[in-house]
Parts: C-alpha cells; structure tokens; sequence
C-alpha cells in the first residue's frame, strides 16, 4: 500500500510537478516582460512572442557558431553561452524599434490601444523576419547531456515501478528563472534605476516632478524586457524545441498569466505563471495511473481520466484568463486593471 | 522684488484663459496663500508658476531671474518644490522609498536631509518602511510634503495641504508649515480653509475668477470687512 501511493506521488511529480514547474518558470519569465512594458509604457505589448523568437534564433545562431568552433560547455548546453549574445541582439532590436515606432506615439501621447495596434504591426514584422532568417521549421539546439536523473536510474535506485526523469534543461529552466527574478527583484527594489522605475510605474506624473528621466526608464524597460523574452525564449527552446510558430502561441498563456497575476505587478507574474502553467498541465493530465495506484483493484478507472486533450491546452489559458477579468479584473495581485 | 512671483499671468489649458492677468509672489521665510471661491484658478495659477501649463501673457520670476520658459523639472532643480493637490506620492512605494524618489535629482548625500523630515514629521520614521499607500490621509501629505522637502527647495509649493484631513490634522500641518517657513523656506500655497490658512499667513491673496481681487498681509485680509462677509463666512 505504502509503495503504491509512492508511485501515484512518483508519477505526479514525473509528469505534472517537474514539467509543470518548468513550463511555469518560462512562463513567469515571458510574463515579467509584458508587464514590465504594461507598468512603464503601459501598453500590452503584443510582440513579446516574437520578442522571444528573435532572441531565441540570435542565441541558435551563436550556438551554432560556437559549436562549429568546438566550444562547449560539457554536460550543459552550449546555448547558455550564447545566450548573451541572443540577449544583446534582442536588445537591439527593441531599442531600434521603440526609436523607430513607439517613439514617435510616445510624443503623440497616443492611447494604449494605438500602441497596443502599432505593436501588433511590429509581431508580424518580427514574426517576418525571424522566419526570413532561420525559417519555419524546428531547429534542435539543445546538446550536452540529456538528463539529470533518468527514469531508469530512479527506479534502480528506489526500487519503485514508476520513474522520475529530471531532463537537464528543465532544471537549468528552473534555476535561471530563481536566479533571473531575484535578480530582478534585487535591482527594482534596491538600486536607484530600479526604485525610480517603480516610482514612474506608480505615477508617472509625481516621477517626472521629482526629475526621473523618462527617456532613461523607457530605455531599461526595454533592455530588461529583451533580456527576460531572450532567457524565457531560449529556455523554452531547450526544453521543447524551436519553431516560430510556437513562440506566436505562446503569447496566449503569457498574458493569461501576466494578467491573472495582475498587469504591472511583477510578483503577479511570477505567481501567474505557475498557476497557468499547472492548471494547463493538471487539466490535460490523464490520472488513470494515478487512480489505479491508489484504489483498491475492483476501482480501478476503465477511461482515461483526461479533462481535456492536450489539443486543447490553449483553451486552458483562455478559461482562466476570462474567469480572471470577469471576477477580479486587476489580478490575483491587483496590478492594474485593463 | 518677491523672491519668487508670477507676474501678469494669463492663459488656460487650451481653450479660454482660466487666469486672467494674475499676480502671485512671496518673499523668502514667508507664508504666501492663495484663497478664494472654487473655479476661482487658484490651482491653475500653482500650476502656471510651476510652469505646468503654458502662459499666454505674463512671466514667471525667482530672485529675478526670469524663468517663464523653464520646464517643471528646471524649476525644480532651480530651487522649486511642488505638492500636488491629488496623487501626491508613490502609494505602492515605502515612506522611506518616497522620500529617496524626492531627491533623485541629487547627487550628494541625502540622508540629513532625511533625517530633517523625519524630525518634522516623526511619525514617518516610524512608518518608513510601509507602503504610503496604506497611509492615513494626513500621514499621506506628511510625506508629500516631505518627499518635496527632500531636494532642500528653497520655495515650496503646496495645492491644498490639508484637503480630506479631520480639524485636528489640519491644524497640526499648519504648524509644521510655519516650521518649514521658520527655516528660511518660502511657502506658497493655496487653501480651501481660508480662515485658517490667512491666520498663518504673511501674505494673502483673494482670486476670483481668475482674477486678482484682493491682496493684502494674511491680518489685513481677516480685519477687511468685505473679504470677511464674502469669503471668510462673516
């Protein structure tokens, strides 16, 4: 009996709780973007897929060269050492952007939903030009080793019947997000740059009376966000595998979790993530195995015991998203409300 | 010559002029306030010697020096401090945090100064790390008034101090703004109290319709017969 209930636990974390906690850590990282752009620029800004695309196909690129170059990182992947140079090439291309369009609404004093439209123009630019570069198809980058613990070498070594796999990239995927938000956290909340973006966040008016430079906080905004879309893209990459096309779909979940946090509230997007990521993952989940484990024999579920197929994820993020604006509008962390 | 002064000033938001050839001024350690019926543009003359909106005619002036053209922000590193009447602090950020935004233009450092506002005001220090937020409304414009302290102006401007404060608060800030005047610090503000506000002042101005109507020292205003009848409630 006790055995079978470690196996129901084993196969939960195997197939929810590890994967649930890495999709989660992307998701967080994509949603600290968008509303890092909604708290300064204050528009949802519906280029951060392709945002993450970008940077993602810069850091391929890199990863590429530096394998042709028989650089490598062991039993990691080279692509954390070309990360910087994916970051830096989205940090250009943002930068250019926002000279080139945002700007110029900027001094329009344009509503929301001008630049909300203005970024939709700048996805299918980027949404172009990623595809024009590396085209459409999947690219697997991902080298080093495969995993941390194997399903096999877990059960050898706990004698259960179920395994626990640990991929490599789902455990780096955890580890940089714990890393990048405290980082995160750290600079908003103790540097002077970061205070003076909160302060411009929280009014914009009072900030520009107190002499914050807006050019300047518009500007980190904008690093920062390349920096998070690049890691997010790049992990997410790793972890599945890169094609454009998902990157364009992945912007549903992440503003379903930057919004169920509550715009404008990084720790909102943090929490958002995990709860988007884990109710996509519970829902779509099959418990038969899990029920099996744990009822007497004659119980035993004869269907699958699925809510929903995983054709359907998508739809998750969606319910909740809805849920979340008809029910509480400003977020489980009361950022603002849209 | 008034140490700062806003002289002939006539303009709007776009649109018909709201303040129509208006003169307000005051002198260094002096308490200048800015009475009068609602609509009369008494906010819209703060915000014109402010430089938040623009003048049509007229020019704005400190220690002589014409500084009509100058942004807000200039202004305020010329020696300016504002508090805005609404949305007068960062609520989502600490007392201590407000206080540190205050200052940003400085470069030098500003914990002295903190520790003069914090004298001023102690029941800040007690509550500099909570959220301003969750401040009651006199604690509110305590560190309103403190954040605007923190770049050591030396005129401070003040939109209606103690709007949706009790009796007793109100008196208790009109105490700390005479200190803050004791230090040397100009103090132009306007006041929905008139009463209270003229008791403290210096100076006083009576503007209807923004106009000019009666100007006078704070005493003279309360001892006029008709400012009495028809502002002070008799």
């Amino acid at each position: 009996m006790m055995e079978n209930i470690l196996n129901a636990l084993v196969l939960l974390a195997n197939f929810l709780v590890v994967p649930g906690l890495a999709y989660g850590s992307q998701l967080a990282l994509g949603a600290l973007g968008v509303t890092l752009i909604y708290g300064i620029l204050r528009f949802s800004n519906f280029a951060h897929g392709e945002t993450m695309a970008f940077g993602t196909m810069a850091a391929i690129l890199a990863t590429w060269w530096f394998q042709s170059l028989g650089i490598s990182l062991g039993p990691l992947p080279t692509a954390l050492l070309a990360l910087p140079v994916g970051i830096l090439a989205a940090m250009v291309l943002v930068l250019t952007t926002d000279r080139l369009v945002y700007r110029f609404y900027r001094k329009q004093k344009s509503s929301p939903v001008i630049f909300l439209i203005a970024s939709l123009g700048v996805m299918f630019f980027y949404n172009g030009l990623v595809r024009f570069v590396i085209g459409p198809n999947d690219q697997i980058f991902t080298d080093g080793s495969r995993f941390i613990v194997t399903a096999r070498e877990f059960k050898k070594y706990t004698g259960l019947n179920e395994g626990l796999a640990i991929k490599t990239t789902q455990g780096i995927t955890v580890v940089a997000a714990v890393v990048i938000v405290a980082a995160l956290f750290w600079f908003l909340n103790k540097t002077r740059s970061g205070k003076s973006m909160r302060a411009y966040s929280d009014n914009e008016d009072l900030a520009l009376l107190s002499g914050i430079n807006p050019d300047r906080v518009v500007m980190i905004a904008w690093l920062l966000t390349a920096a998070l879309a690049t890691i997010a893209g790049t992990l997410y990459g790793l972890d599945k595998s890169f094609k454009p096309f998902t990157y364009l779909q992945i912007l549903l979940p992440i503003f379903a979790s930057a919004i169920v946090g509550g715009l404008g509230s990084p720790i909102g997007a943090i929490a958002g993530g995990f709860v988007i990521a884990f109710s996509e993952v519970t829902v779509t989940f099959a418990f038969k195995k899990f029920v099996t484990y744990l009822v007497p024999e004659a119980w035993a579920p004869d269907t699958l015991l699925q809510l929903l197929s995983t054709d359907y994820k998508f739809a998750v993020s969606f319910a909740i998203l809805v849920v979340v604006l008809l029910v509480k509008p400003t977020g489980l962390f009361s950022g603002k409300s849209l | 010559m008034s140490f700062l002064l806003g002289e002939n000033m006539t303009g709007g938001y776009g649109g018909a002029d709201i303040l129509h050839d208006c003169t307000i001024g005051v002198e260094e350690g002096e308490i200048a306030v800015v009475v009068g019926p609602n609509g009369a543009g008494k906010s819209t003359a703060m915000k014109a010697v402010f430089g938040m909106l623009n003048l049509r005619e007229g020019r704005v002036t400190m220690k002589g020096e014409d500084i009509t053209k100058l942004s807000p922000q200039d202004r305020v590193k010329k020696g300016m401090g504002f508090v805005p009447q609404n949305s007068n602090v960062f609520t989502s950020m600490s007392v201590e945090e407000n206080l540190e935004m205050g200052a940003f233009i400085r470069e030098d450092d500003i914990l002295e100064t903190m520790e003069q506002v914090f004298e001023l005001f102690p029941i800040l220090k007690d509550k500099r790390r909570q959220p301003a937020g969750e401040l009651s409304g006199g604690q509110r414009q305590q560190v309103a008034v403190g954040r605007a302290l923190m770049t050591k102006p030396k005129v401070l401007m003040l939109d209606e101090p103690t709007a949706g404060v009790s009796p007793i608060v109100m008196d208790e800030l009109f105490d700390r703004i005479i200190e803050i005047a004791r230090n040397g610090i100009a103090i132009l503000m306007v006041e929905q109290n008139a009463k209270q506000a003229l008791n403290i002042a210096d100076k006083g101005y009576v503007l209807v319709q923004g106009e000019n109507r009666y100007t006078d020292t704070g005493e003279a205003l309360m001892q006029d017969p008709e400012v009495r009848k028809a502002f002070l409630g008799g």
